[in-house]
């Protein structure tokens, strides 16, 4: 008996090895065949030229949302989806505007038609309130808080998702599986699948743009300064200021994300 | 839609193959634990069917990655996930799980199956013998002392097969258990009650495949197995349902930020398919049939049997439709927790229910192919084996396993 169970053993190892290599070949083939043009990586992959000097910087990024100046016109979102690539589709978006109307009873009515891309001001968006008390109302915009302690890099099966040494979170084009987990990890919204590449997407904070020395496309756009970004350990950049002068909060502390995008004035109704 | 749900919330993420993905994989561990049930622990009355439910378990295990596959954005990086893997997520253990779990699974199925495939590779002539000869892997020892070992190796395999079991079905309830972002998914109970209702749904799979089985075959039916598995089922139903209420129970009672939107989840949008399907049809009324077929001995044979295959039916539904209240329910709601969406997947398609149809047939299809090719019936093996001299072998049970069940 023990020398068939060897040689079962030593069969079985053969058949183990076979297969892991017919897998790893396959899998192989299909790299070789995925599209050419297919930007490998978020950091890398964006319609500029490419990023010359990748090594990070010795940042530690931040984003200020000051919700008392934005008036909801979407060109944040526009200008987002320009630069980025991202698809026209309203329901795939980096960055979108929602607003917020709350009425004499206290009720909250939230919406952001097509993501704000259009702003509110056209009928039947504009008119959609005039039955209600409004008490107060005002916009937010929403985009990836870059989380400290991010739930979507947590669940990466392939680490796909990762973070950069300044602290931004980025999705690798080419490693990522389509497997849609950060999407139901991230508690914000703010990741969907790529229609066109199969592949999870969300907002980068422009890191294209900001490891050259440059505003992400959204805060170069806003006309009244409601978004504001860099690092908050210059003293004299606009975060640091509008950290230091403001009682700041961010988005489902509960959840202990540990958002590194910064609200000013974020009411009790947002979440 | 009502309410307000985030822009990119529009699209549901995970669709009617992730529902099917749980259920699949629930089947395997439970038609396991049956198999286990006789091969570990002796419970002589599921002897007949020890060997069919490895056989369904094999069938089921080698399609649980299909739905997951064909999900997948690029399913051709699947590979990526035994490469490069992040240990930090909780799926990065699924494809080391599914292929030690095969692997055990495959291993224990050839030593079941070991003797038939001898004795066929000896009986065969041609193109079938080449292929019996080479199922035996040069293993054509049959003498009573090898077949004495195997038995052994067999019960250690069955023995090990059933936390690997566990590991393999709990963990998928983890993946959805450990989501903080979602409340409806985000507790510790998650695991434990995906594994409850694993067994559950593997118990009532092999009561209705036993059934028909049996019937296709022509054969009498042996009614004490089939009351067996519905004691089985019974039990773990009652602790599946225990488990189910407490989870809402301490949802409720702890009444979170999450519990105004899940409790309307449950009320509106999931009424029919979480308190009618899952709750009512897939679980009360089933435990009332079994729970009185376990109190009175007045029903006749065929009644009782009658029974249980209904209930086991019902049971497999109401499994189902507990993967949809969690898979898609917890999809239904925006994480911004003021609105909810709709969803019903397309009929054809990706993602559809064609497909969805097609892939959960599959393992039907590979367990009749099995079962031509190895005899899952015992008697029938051992009446092929006619002329070769019929080694008896009992499996050895420790005393302190066999308690009164095993008379
Ligand atoms: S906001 Fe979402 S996508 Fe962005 S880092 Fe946090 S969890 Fe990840
Ligand atoms: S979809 Fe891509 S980035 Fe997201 S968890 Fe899956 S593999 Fe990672």
């Amino acid at each position: 008996m023990g020398i068939t169970r060897r040689s079962f053993l030593r069969r079985a190892a053969v058949v183990l090895a076979g297969v892991a290599a017919a897998g790893a070949g396959w899998s192989y083939l299909k790299g070789l065949a995925q599209s050419a043009n297919e930007a490998p990586d978020q950091a890398a992959s964006l319609p500029s030229a490419p990023v010359q000097q990748r090594t990070p910087q010795p940042h530690h990024w931040a984003f200020v949302v000051d919700t008392t100046k934005c008036i909801g016109c979407g060109k944040c979102v526009a200008a987002c989806k320009e630069e980025n690539n991202v698809p026209e589709d309203p329901h795939f978006n980096r960055t979108w505007v929602e607003r917020y109307v709350i009425d004499e009873q206290g009720e909250a009515y939230v919406d952001s038609p097509d993501a704000g891309v259009h702003g509110f001001e056209s009928w039947p968006v504009n008119s959609k309130y005039q039955n209600i008390q409004v008490v107060k109302s005002f916009f937010v915009s929403k985009l990836c808080n870059q989380c400290e302690n991010p739930p979507c890099v947590q669940v990466c099966p392939v680490g796909a998702t990762y973070k950069t040494e300044d602290g931004v979170i980025l999705v690798n084009r080419s490693r990522c599986i389509g497997c849609r987990y950060c999407i139901q990890a991230c508690p914000y919204g703010a990741r969907f699948l790529d229609p066109n590449l199969r592949v999870a997407d969300k907002c980068t904070w422009c890191y294209h743009r900001i490891s050259k020395g440059m505003d992400p496309a959204c805060v170069e756009v806003c006309p009244v300064g409601a978004r504001m970004f860099g690092d908050p350990a210059d003293p004299d950049s606009a975060v640091a200021k509008a950290l230091r002068e403001n009682r700041i909060s961010v988005l489902k502390p509960n959840l202990g994300t540990r958002p590194q995008v910064f609200y000013i004035g974020l009411d009790q109704e947002v979440r | 839609m009502n309410g307000f749900i985030y822009p990119n919330e529009a699209e549901t993420a995970w669709g009617l193959l992730i529902v099917l993905y749980p259920y699949i994989t629930g089947l395997v561990a439970g038609a396991f634990v049956v198999s286990s049930l006789y091969h570990a622990f002796g419970i002589e009355k599921l002897r007949p069917l020890a060997r069919f439910s490895l056989l369904t378990a094999l069938a089921f295990v080698l399609i649980a990655p299909v739905p997951l596959l064909a999900h997948l954005g690029r399913p051709e990086r699947a590979f990526e996930i035994f490469i490069t893997p992040n240990f930090r997520s909780a799926m990065a253990g699924f494809g080391y799980i599914l292929l030690f779990y095969t692997g055990l699974l495959v291993v224990e199925t050839w030593l079941a199956f070991r003797r038939d495939i001898v004795r066929r590779s000896e009986a065969a002539t041609g193109l079938r013998r080449a292929f019996y000869s080479a199922l035996t892997l040069g293993s054509r020892d049959v003498s009573e002392r090898a077949l004495r070992l195997d038995a052994k190796v067999i019960r250690v395999l069955a023995i090990v097969g059933i936390p690997s079991a566990f590991l393999l079905h709990g963990y998928v309830g983890f993946l959805f258990g450990s989501i903080k972002a979602n409340p409806w998914w985000s507790t510790p109970l998650m695991p434990i009650i995906f594994l409850i209702s694993a067994i559950v749904s593997g118990v009532a799979l092999l009561i209705v495949l036993y059934i028909v089985a049996t019937a296709l075959r022509r054969q009498p039916l042996n009614h004490s197995s089939v009351a067996e598995l519905a004691k089985w089922l019974l039990l773990f139903l009652l602790v599946d349902l225990t488990l189910e209420g407490l989870e809402v129970l301490s949802m409720a009672y702890e009444n979170e930020e999450g519990w105004a939107i899940v409790s309307q989840l449950l009320t509106q949008k999931l009424a029919v398919s979480f308190f009618g399907i899952q709750i009512l049809l897939g679980a009360i009324l089933p435990i009332v049939v079994l729970g009185g077929l376990a109190l009175t001995d007045r029903l006749g044979q065929r009644v009782r049997t009658t029974l249980s295959l209904g209930t086991a039916l019902l049971v497999l539904v109401g499994i189902f439709a507990m993967r949809w209240n969690v898979v898609i329910g917890g999809q239904l709601f925006s994480k911004s927790l003021r609105g909810f969406k709709s969803f019903a997947p397309p009929l054809t398609g990706n993602e559809s229910v064609v497909e969805a149809l097609i892939i959960l047939s599959l393992p039907f299809f590979l367990l009749a192919l099995f079962a031509v090719l190895l005899p899952p019936w015992e008697k029938e093996a051992a009446l092929e084996g006619a002329g070769v001299p019929e080694p008896t072998v009992t499996i050895p049970i420790p005393s302190r396993l066999v308690g009164p069940r095993a008379r």
